[in-house]
C-alpha cells in the first residue's frame, strides 16, 4: 500500500466537506505534511491529531499504510 | 473489565444488574464497594434549550481509548472490575449517554477509579456532540469545568 488514509470528524469534516480521503504517501513524513497536502490553510491551533487511532501531534511520524485523523476538541461523556 | 460503544439506548441500572449477575466468582462477594456514574443528556446547555442531540464518534478509536483508560484505572487502583458504556448517534434529552462503574474491595479505590474514568473519557475520548437548539444545530464547545 502506498497511500495514507486520512479521516476527518465533526467540525473539521464539515470544513473539508467529506469524511476522509486517501493521499499518496510519497514525500509525507509527518502529520503536518499530511495536513499541508490536503489543506491550503494552516491547521487550527486546537486541532487534534490521531495516527493509527492513537493520539499524536502534527509532528508525529507517518508512513504508507497509516491512518491519520484530524478533529476538533472532543465533547464526549 | 468491559467497555461498549453502541448506537442504541440503554438502561444503565439494568446494565449494572446484568453485569453484576455475570461477574465471575473473583468479584461476587469480594467487592465491598461499587462506584457508579451515569451521564445523561440535559434539555438546556450554554444558554439554549436542547431538543435533540447527534453524537459523532471515531469508530475503532473510541473503543480502543475506553479500553486504554480502563486498563490504566486498573493499574492505578486496586479494582475488581470496571464497566464503561457510551452511546453514539441520535439522543433525546433525559436519555443516558454514558455509564461508568468500578468495583473494589474497599470504597476508596472504586470512588477514585470511577472519577478518573469519567474525567478521562470527557477529556479525550473521541466523541463530538451536536445539539439541536431553537437557533439551529451547533457543535457543543468543550467545557473545562
Amino acid at each position: 500500500m502506498s497511500t495514507i488514509k486520512v479521516k476527518y470528524f465533526a467540525g473539521i469534516r464539515e470544513q473539508f466537506g467529506k469524511a476522509g480521503e486517501d493521499v499518496p504517501a510519497a514525500g509525507l513524513q509527518t502529520a503536518a505534511d499530511v495536513w499541508r497536502r490536503v489543506s491550503p490553510v494552516p491547521p487550527p491551533a486546537n486541532l487534534l491529531v490521531a495516527v493509527n487511532q492513537e493520539y499524536g501531534a502534527l509532528d508525529s511520524a507517518v508512513q504508507a499504510g497509516d491512518e491519520v485523523a484530524f478533529f476538533p476538541p472532543v465533547t464526549g461523556g | 473489565m468491559a467497555i461498549r460503544v453502541q448506537a442504541g439506548a440503554f438502561d444503565p441500572w439494568q446494565e449494572l444488574a446484568d453485569h453484576e449477575a455475570a461477574q465471575a466468582g473473583s468479584v461476587a462477594g469480594k467487592a465491598g464497594g461499587a462506584a457508579v456514574f451515569v451521564g445523561s443528556l440535559r434539555d438546556f446547555n450554554q444558554g439554549r434549550a436542547v431538543s435533540a442531540m447527534a453524537l459523532e464518534h471515531y469508530p475503532g478509536m473510541t473503543e480502543a481509548y475506553l479500553e486504554m483508560i480502563s486498563r490504566e484505572a486498573r493499574s492505578r487502583w486496586d479494582l475488581l472490575d470496571t464497566l464503561v458504556i457510551h452511546r453514539h448517534g441520535p439522543l433525546s434529552p433525559g436519555e443516558p449517554i454514558v455509564l461508568v462503574a468500578a468495583w473494589s474491595v474497599h470504597r476508596a479505590d472504586a470512588f477514585a477509579a470511577c472519577r478518573y474514568l469519567i474525567d478521562e473519557l470527557k477529556t479525550r475520548a473521541p466523541f463530538w456532540k451536536r445539539e439541536q437548539t431553537p437557533d439551529g444545530a451547533r457543535w457543543v464547545q468543550p467545557d473545562r469545568s
